[in-house]
């Protein structure tokens, strides 16, 4: 199994990327793909087994929303690390529409993006297959301040509501 | 101005801490060139043509004369003793060492400054009027509103991978100086019927390879509602501008496409979800304690003028500085004063290490501390009495800041061009002095009045050249230099984009067109009119002809050497 970075610790991951063509397990925590979700949904959501589905940028978040009960994961594919429209929709997953499962950052995700990454609310970290996670550990403290309130636990109070 | 507290000083303190790790993995081959980029440019630092070049924030261009004097120092110790100003009121240094960038920001730290976000696809340094706070046409100073959106945008955890840059300037006076309509969102401060501040919100302007004007879509928001706002049109268009090509990624593409009333109303939509959002609203007490860093200074209420009347009089050299670089201040006894970077010979914005240093001593000695950077990339000392004009004008005239050109032909915005950019076509520093050396006759140029020329060495358009009354484009045809010209534009109230005026002209030819065109307003002008005006009054035709000749009828035969047409 590989090894993720959950809740800033080095952990075995139980999850398994299924292919669309591959026969679905019955047992395994799978992530499926958002199409294989919909093309199957009664059949994965009958399944009784831990499941996570997988979106990129163009999935729009309040479609994932409406079906939000039927996954305890959600793993948001970054194709390329500037591609930053998953940083939203982690955001909205979150505060908008009350996820609390398993938010996973997969494909291009490197050290220096991290902070960012735990900001918008994603709790888990595949990086990318050569890149070791334990070095990537010490980004969650590059910073021990910030500006905006947002969804880590060193959100501050909100600045722009104080008195001097 | 703004002063640090413990979380703005411990941030930028990481900040380098964290950019000196990066610059360590990079060079030891643990991060590529692709992962290295994003992370440095989100420092300012580009790798250039010569080497790499470093662009510092000066918030809403505002620098503390110590600020000022780090730069210096900067400019002497880890570049070749000048500096850039820009037109987005930061400082460019071209020839630092990347392994010592981190040394440069962790001196940039120690007074309060920074590089983040000069560069890179995230929300860039808020910008804003020069003379915010001191002109009398001011309905609120705009720069409380900056700082408070530059900390909001600082490392903003959703919108530092957008899919382009994105620019936001803040204007709160009637004449906009901050050209806020050729911005990603501009902010123009009014109030609304009762007496309520709040902004009248632009979006999608900008320049570039696809200039834009912005679009009004909200005439009134509230204060309090700035962030939530802000927020929701970076959300909407972090998630749907762009990313499949470089030159349509930007916000303007995105209103273009939508239509600015359907990019509206999904910033509505967005907005609703989150408009009271606690950790957003600005209330009455943080934008009192906000306003409080921007009081205005302790200043003499009798100042007394009989002693600049008297210099006025008596020395001419002086008066038409005095009448050109200085502007009136809302304060009686008191002007604002323009330090020219626009000296004969020199590159438009740039300036030496001792002159740095001298402007940081004539901030301290003329202008309680502060000296500030216009985006046509001149300095300006806000409040100097003015019994002690004669005196300062003296000062800067002993080094070569005292031009007194300001608004002329003479004050050019130019980019730094094929000299020191890796991504220009063509130069655009040897026009602009080919431009100073042939308008070198002061009344002349008087004469004509205000005239904006604006330089861009390609056309990424650095140098604002559509929005110049006159705009200058380099390119590249076959390898020689050519120059695009366009008449008409404007970053102002009346914003507009320059029409082209015909095929571009050989690069030693620059300054007999523009010659020629200059010939041409001045021959039809109404009395006291603008060039900027004659221009709309008569449009493109009379310019043309005059600089190209008439094709068919030979009525007007061609003087000197014509256009050539590649």
């Amino acid at each position: 199994m590989a090894r993720i970075i959950r809740d800033r610790a080095l952990v075995e991951d139980e999850w398994r990327r299924l292919s669309d063509d591959e026969t679905l397990p019955e047992a395994d925590a799978i992530i499926v793909s958002w199409q294989r979700w919909l093309d199957e949904r009664d059949a994965l959501a009958a399944r009784g087994a831990p499941l996570g589905v997988e979106i990129d940028g163009t999935v729009d978040a309040a479609d994932v929303a409406a079906d939000l009960e039927h996954f305890e994961l959600i793993a948001l594919a970054f194709p390329v690390f500037k591609d930053g429209r998953c940083y939203s929709h982690a955001r909205l997953l979150r505060e908008r529409y009350g996820f609390s499962g398993e938010l996973r950052a997969v494909g291009d995700v490197l050290r220096d993006q991290l902070f960012y990454m735990e900001r918008v609310g994603i709790d888990s970290f595949a990086l990318r297959d050569d890149l070791d996670p334990h070095q990537a550990l010490s980004a969650f403290e590059d910073f021990s301040v910030v500006y905006q309130r947002a969804l880590d636990a060193m959100s501050p109070q909100p600045r722009w509501r104080r008195a001097a | 101005m703004y002063l640090y507290d413990q979380v703005d000083q411990t941030l930028v303190e990481e900040r380098v801490v964290q950019f000196r790790d990066q610059t360590r993995r990079y060079l030891a081959g643990e991060l590529s060139d692709e992962e290295f980029r994003p992370l440095r440019l989100m420092n300012g630092l580009y790798i250039q043509r010569h080497a790499p070049m470093l662009r510092i924030a000066v918030p809403y261009g505002l620098l503390a004369s110590r600020q000022l004097r780090m730069l210096g120092h900067i400019a002497r110790t880890y570049d070749k003793g000048f500096g850039h100003f820009t037109t987005r009121q930061n400082i460019q240094f071209n020839w630092p060492s990347l392994e010592r960038v981190p040394d440069i920001l962790a001196d940039l730290a120690s007074v309060q400054m920074h590089a983040i976000q000069t560069s890179g696809n995230c929300i860039r340094n808020v910008t804003s009027d020069h003379l915010a706070g001191v002109l009398a046409d001011e309905l609120e100073d705009p720069r409380p509103y900056c700082e408070i959106l530059r900390q909001w945008s600082t490392f903003h955890p959703e919108f530092s991978y957008l899919p382009r840059k994105f620019k936001i300037a803040v204007s709160g006076a009637r004449e906009d100086r901050a050209a806020v309509q050729v911005h990603d969102i501009g902010l123009q401060l009014r109030r609304n019927e009762d007496g309520e501040t709040g902004f009248r919100v632009f979006v999608g302007g900008g320049l570039g390879r696809t200039p834009i004007i912005g679009e009004v879509i909200r005439e009134f928001l509230p204060r309090r509602y700035l962030l939530s706002y802000c927020e929701a049109i970076l959300r909407v268009y972090n998630l749907l501008g762009r990313r499949d090509n470089i030159h349509k990624a930007r916000i303007k593409i995105l209103v273009k496409a939508l239509g600015a009333e359907e990019f509206a109303r999904r910033v509505e939509q967005e907005w609703s979800h989150i408009r009271d959002d606690a950790s957003l609203l600005l209330d009455e007490a943080a934008c009192q304690r906000m306003q409080g860093f921007f009081a205005p200074p302790a200043y003499d209420p009798n100042v007394d003028t009989a002693s600049l009347d008297r210099a006025l009089e008596a020395d001419s050299r002086f008066a038409r500085w005095y009448e050109r670089n200085t502007v009136g201040h809302k304060r009686p006894g008191y002007r604002a004063v323009y330090v020219s970077l626009k000296a004969p010979g020199v590159p438009p914005g740039d300036v030496t290490a001792e002159q740095m240093d001298a402007v940081a001593d004539l901030a301290d000695e003329f202008s309680f501390g502060e000296a500030r950077v216009s985006h046509k990339q001149n300095l300006v000392l806000a409040d100097v009495r003015a019994d002690r004009l004669h005196d300062l004008w003296q000062r800067l005239e002993a080094l070569n800041l005292a031009a007194p050109n300001i608004g002329t032909v003479n004050d050019m915005i130019c980019c730094p061009g094929l000299d020191f950019c890796g991504l220009a076509n063509a130069t655009s520093i040897p026009v602009a002095k080919q431009i100073n050396e042939r308008f070198d006759d002061l009344d002349y140029l008087y004469d004509l009045g205000e005239v904006r020329i604006n330089i861009s060495g390609c056309m990424n358009a650095c140098g604002h050249h559509h929005v110049g009354h006159i705009g200058i484009l380099g390119v590249d045809k076959r390898g020689e230099e050519f120059y695009q010209i366009t008449l008409g534009g404007s970053s102002a109230n009346d914003a507009a984009l320059g029409q082209r005026l015909g095929p571009a002209v050989g690069k030693d030819e620059v300054a007999d067109v523009l010659a020629r065109i200059l010939e041409t307003y001045v021959e039809a002008r109404h009395e006291d009119e603008r060039f900027l005006d004659t221009f709309r009054r008569l449009g493109l035709e009379p310019f043309k002809v005059n600089v190209y000749g008439t094709d068919n009828s030979g009525s007007r035969a061609r003087r000197g050497r014509v256009a050539q047409t590649v």
